[in-house]
């Protein structure tokens, strides 16, 4: 994850909080289409080249962290490393109805907050990408009485797409060292 | 429940008929971890996982916690994550490199190769009673180091490693020999999954010991087709490797499973992974190497198994060694690692890796469906009217050949034997009879020189 230390921090002026603002209705639109279930047209908040991505985490030696608590993208098996091909068929599973660990479907309840800016590009003033920190707290109840709780930090990237914002990177960084839930079958 | 201690009579394999009991209740689910996780083999880890001196990885035996350390001479060792003074667990870390294990209570510290060297104030305090020898870190009584797969027993008196996987060793070697047919050679990808499932660990033993009957219940996941040749269009979770082949539902003395396939007298490559041509290329080579190499016997080609108690594999696609380890009567908690060969180009790890990750585990498409199926049939066990009903275990009773055309009890169709033979070793443990009586078996008795 990118650091969001004072030097890198960006100044908090009028453009921050515009552009914040605009970015945070990008991720409260994208909760709701998933929280109704709208999963196709979430799909075309996506860019064709997006990175998802959610490692395992490990219980490291202090001062190992920024080496080994994470699984590596690119070398190591983590929860999700996917794209959006991977994406469009666990969207396609689910529209079988016969995808039994969401059929029938759970409810779920995405709440996004905390959310900071870093690393516009090229310029605040007219931003084509975007870094940003945010909390996840979703609450997932599927058939009676099964319920999950995720917590934990995503770190995004949109870009700018004839116009349109799109998601071309997310790292999901969950809370958990073994996994508590027996499936992670939502979207994050 | 059990009130004679009649396990046998749950697992009534004459008739097909299992106790429900057995996946839900108190009593049984801890002589379990007594007279089953004790005595039998489990799996702990794997040799590339502490590659050099001092590494170690947490795992697990049973429900207790356990250490896999290499010494400052190679050595790998297996140990009980428990101090011997006042129990807290001197690893709190999933993996590291270390000198010593030096306990966070009160200080002992534990070399990797278990002796006690450090006592804090031991002169002042110690020094009339501590025999410091006797106090090194609970070492089990046997490990095995199979081609890479490190395994080990509290049993002393446990058949050693070979001679209690028999003739399954043939086919787990499937999964751990490199493609080409040459031996060993496979390496673990960093990053295991460890999940916590709320089924009974019996319940994907069983499954991964050869219930193909439950095939459709990933249909979602074929008809999406998510193998290594979908991009290319194909349907199906996997590659069509096995469409020319007899499949094969094989049980061996000491309750193992397997599910493999015998392809024909030709032997055909079928081509596969054809998402990337670097790749298909590669195991088409390795499927002609191999051919040369082992002749007829590469004809056997691997699907899944079961090493009883809890440890099962996926032999190709994917391929990974996974442990059902008990956590109460209704919950397991499941560790998985992923094999490559060593030796294959990025693009087949890039590949298979990303594969794996699609397919397995509770963010893989399939293993999602089958987790789902797991836990709801391990809940029905608990209702005091459901649980007066046994499970059918029927299917195909008596449809089995002793060492035809392979090794072992063989089923060329669809069956539960496998199913029936792991449930009656399983009574043996819980009745505690001697090795002889839990490794005795029809594939045994009826050639005599069953392993
Ligand atoms: S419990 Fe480990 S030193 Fe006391
Ligand atoms: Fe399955």
């Amino acid at each position: 994850m990118n650091d969001l230390g004072e030097k890198n921090k960006l100044r908090r002026d009028d453009y921050y909080y515009r552009l914040k603002q605009e970015i945070e209705e990008f991720l409260y639109d994208e909760a709701e289409l998933l929280d109704q279930r709208n999963f196709s047209e979430w799909l075309d908040i996506l860019s064709d080249d997006l990175i998802y991505f959610m490692p395992i985490r490990r219980n490291v030696k202090f001062g190992t962290h920024n080496e080994k608590e994470n699984t590596r993208e690119g070398y190591d098996i983590s929860w999700f490393e996917e794209d959006k091909w991977t994406l469009s068929k666990r969207i396609d599973q689910i529209h079988t109805g016969k995808h039994w660990a969401e059929e029938p479907l759970s409810r779920v309840s995405r709440m996004i907050t905390n959310i900071q800016l870093q690393n516009v590009k090229p310029t605040m003033q007219e931003p084509c990408e975007v870094g940003i920190k945010s909390r996840f707290l979703i609450y997932q109840n599927r058939s009676e009485n099964e319920c999950n709780t995720f917590y934990g930090k995503r770190s995004d990237i949109l870009r700018l797409e004839t116009g349109v914002w799109k998601l071309i990177r997310r790292e999901i960084i969950l809370d958990q060292n073994i996994l508590m839930a027996k499936n992670l079958s939502i979207f994050f | 429940m059990a009130e004679k201690d009649n396990y046998s009579g749950m697992v009534d394999g004459i008739n097909g008929l299992i106790d429900r009991q057995i996946f839900a209740n108190e009593k049984i689910y801890s002589i379990e971890l007594e007279r089953v996780f004790t005595r039998s083999w489990l799996l702990i880890g794997h040799e590339t996982q502490i590659p050099n001196n001092g590494d170690f990885i947490s795992s697990r035996m049973g429900a207790e916690s356990v250490i896999l350390c290499r010494d400052p001479n190679r050595k790998i060792h297996v140990f009980l994550n428990t101090c011997t003074h006042r129990g807290m667990k001197v690893c709190l870390y999933d993996e590291g490199n270390t000198a010593t294990f030096t306990c966070p209570f009160h200080a002992w510290s534990f070399a990797t190769d278990g002796k006690l060297v450090g006592v804090p104030h031991e002169k002042d305090l110690y020094s009339k009673s501590l025999d410091k020898e006797k106090w090194s870190l609970i070492e089990v009584a046997q490990m095995y180091n199979y081609k890479g797969s490190i395994w080990a027993t509290w049993d002393k008196s446990a058949p050693n490693f070979i001679e209690y996987l028999g003739g399954a060793k043939d086919h787990l070697d499937l999964a751990l020999d490199s493609l080409d047919g040459s031996e060993g050679g496979t390496e673990v990808f960093g990053g295991v999954h460890k999940w916590i499932s709320p089924c009974n660990w019996k319940v994907p033993a069983e499954n991964f010991c050869g219930d193909s009957y439950h095939n459709v219940s990933h249909i979602s996941v074929d008809m999406v087709g998510i193998g290594p040749s979908a991009g290319s269009g194909e349907k199906g979770r996997r590659d069509n490797e096995l469409v020319d082949a007899q499949h094969l539902w094989i049980s061996f003395p000491g309750g193992h499973g397997i599910h493999s396939a015998m392809k024909p007298a030709n032997n055909e490559y079928i081509e596969a992974y054809k998402d990337n041509p670097i790749v298909e290329e590669y195991y088409r080579h390795c499927y002609k190497e191999r051919e040369l190499k082992l002749g007829e016997r590469a004809r056997i080609v691997p699907f899944v198994g079961t090493i009883f108690p809890n440890t099962s594999f996926h032999g190709r696609q994917p391929r990974a060694l996974c442990s059902w380890h008990p956590n109460g009567p209704q919950s397991s908690q499941i560790s998985r690692f992923f094999l490559v060969d060593k030796a294959a180009p990025k693009e087949v790890k890039d590949l298979v890796r990303r594969y794996y990750m699609r397919y397995a585990g509770p963010a893989g498409m399939t293993e999602q469906d089958d987790m789902e199926n797991w836990n709801q049939a391990t809940a029905s066990c608990n209702g005091a009217i459901a649980r007066r009903f046994p499970f059918n275990y029927q299917q195909s009773m008596g449809d089995y050949k002793i060492n035809d055309p392979v090794p072992g009890m063989v089923s060329t169709q669809m069956t539960e034997e496998n199913a029936r033979q792991f449930y009656k070793c399983w009574a043996s443990y819980m009745e505690s009879q001697d090795w002889g009586k839990i490794m005795s078996h029809p594939a045994q008795t009826a050639t005599g020189n069953g392993i």
